[in-house]
């Protein structure tokens, strides 16, 4: 349980997703102007990483890894390589399956970050999960753990970015720097204070 | 669906290079491109890795764009993309396994990076394979560029070499020059990234961003 904890405060504020892998930038910087903006961003993250991260751990073990097909008769059958394809298939599946689900039944959130489901099919920090759970060879526990994790880790810097973003709308900054140079500047920032949280948890 | 009208190639190639560049312009594809640039040799391999994709994705997309209906062309983009990807990435582990295992999951990652997608999306499915793949080339080398200026700072200030070669001995090594390790860590890639805007935008003023809420006027004393 212990080990779960420290799984889940690492994947989300020592190992955070934009801030030191760099993964889910274009929509960080570019969602986050608006406060409001940042925090439907923000859930859809957290929903979307926390059911396809164990999905993709489910199909990964069962169908893809070298060995899983032993029961079949194939033992030497390795279709890892094919890994990439069928996350991405399963991520643009599990975003177009909960938008419809959400519009059907709840139009009111759907209305509110619902619009922010399709940038989600093709986004780095999502595949990244995937991949990195692969590459540390999680359990189905440990990918459920992780994916909360990382979505929760990526929502709270974007969320962060989003209130000291509108902090600065009416701040006199340099012209060739305003917008997206002062957005990573920002960000650079963002990413040495987080960098105090790696002592946070023992590796 | 009808074709773009034809354009010079030469603009098509060397406009995204500086003028549109897609990373600091367009803000496509910073995702992988800031990672791998702790030093210049993964900022090169990477870099190739992802002209070949897209100039490739590019050309296969425009042979076909007649065909694709357009309900479903993200699903057939993201497909062709993606085995693309798994080629290079099959390539790089079987013959470059040190700097493929150094790239991590960041070559898997050119699948879902923006820039391949933008290209396809927007350029390669209205115009013939020669420009679309011009035009991806292009793409490709502007983010090139940028990933081997940041990669190149990073390793040169960070550990005093360059492309592996030492050219400032360090102070370890008897020399005068002591590494910034700053430079190694993520947020320096960021504070590079920012300034390289600065700097191309104080040339370029037409990009300037206009500002959201723009300042009163100063009173003025009678």
């Amino acid at each position: 349980m212990n080990d779960l904890v420290a799984l889940f405060l690492r994947a989300a504020f020592v190992d955070n997703m934009p801030l030191t892998f760099f993964l889910g930038l274009c929509t960080f910087i570019a969602l986050s102007r608006r406060t409001g903006a940042a925090v439907g961003l923000g859930l859809a993250v957290i929903g979307v990483m926390g059911v396809t991260v164990p999905l993709n751990q489910l199909i990964y073990a069962n169908l893809l890894a070298p060995g899983a097909w032993r029961w079949a008769g194939m033992p030497e059958l390795d279709l890892s390589y094919l890994a990439l394809i069928a996350f991405i298939g399963v991520v643009a599946a599990t975003v177009q399956l909960t938008e419809m689900l959400l519009d059907r039944f709840f139009p009111k959130v759907h209305a509110s970050f619902g619009v922010f489901l399709p940038l989600l099919a093709v986004h780095c920090a999502i595949l990244g999960g995937a991949l990195f759970m692969v590459e540390r060879q999680y359990s189905f526990a440990e990918a459920t753990v992780f994916g909360l994790g990382a979505g929760t880790g990526f929502a709270v810097a974007v969320i962060l970015l989003g209130a000291i973003r509108a902090r600065l709308s009416y701040a006199d900054i340099p012209d060739g720097l305003r917008g997206l140079g002062i957005a990573f500047v920002l960000t650079g920032m963002m990413s040495l204070g987080f960098s105090a949280f790696a002592q946070m948890v023992a590796p | 669906m009808t074709d773009a009208p034809r354009r010079a190639l030469w603009p098509i190639l060397t406009d995204p290079l500086i003028r549109q560049n897609p990373v600091t312009l367009q803000i496509l594809g910073i995702c992988s491109a800031l990672a791998v640039t702790t030093s210049i040799v993964t900022a090169l391999t990477m870099s190739l890795s992802l002209i070949f994709v897209v100039v490739m994705a590019a050309l296969l997309i425009s042979l076909i764009r007649r065909h694709i209906p357009s309900s479903i062309r993200l699903i057939v983009q993201i497909m062709i993309v993606a085995s693309l990807v798994i080629v290079i990435d099959q390539f790089l582990q079987a013959y470059f396994y040190e700097i493929s295992r150094s790239l991590s999951v960041f070559v898997s990652l050119i699948a879902t990076n923006c820039l391949v997608l933008g290209r396809t999306e927007s350029f390669a499915r209205h115009n013939a394979p020669v420009p679309a793949m011009v035009d991806a080339l292009g793409n490709g080398l502007g983010y090139s560029l940028v990933l081997l200026l940041i990669g190149g700072a990073r390793e040169f200030f960070g550990t005093g070499k360059l492309a592996g070669f030492q050219i400032l001995a360090t102070v370890d090594q008897g020399g005068w020059f002591v590494p910034l390790n700053l430079m190694l860590l993520a947020p320096s890639a960021f504070f590079i990234l920012g300034g390289l805007v600065w700097l191309i935008r104080s040339f370029w003023a037409e990009q300037i961003e206009q500002p959201e809420f723009p300042a009163p006027e100063p009173d003025r004393a009678p």
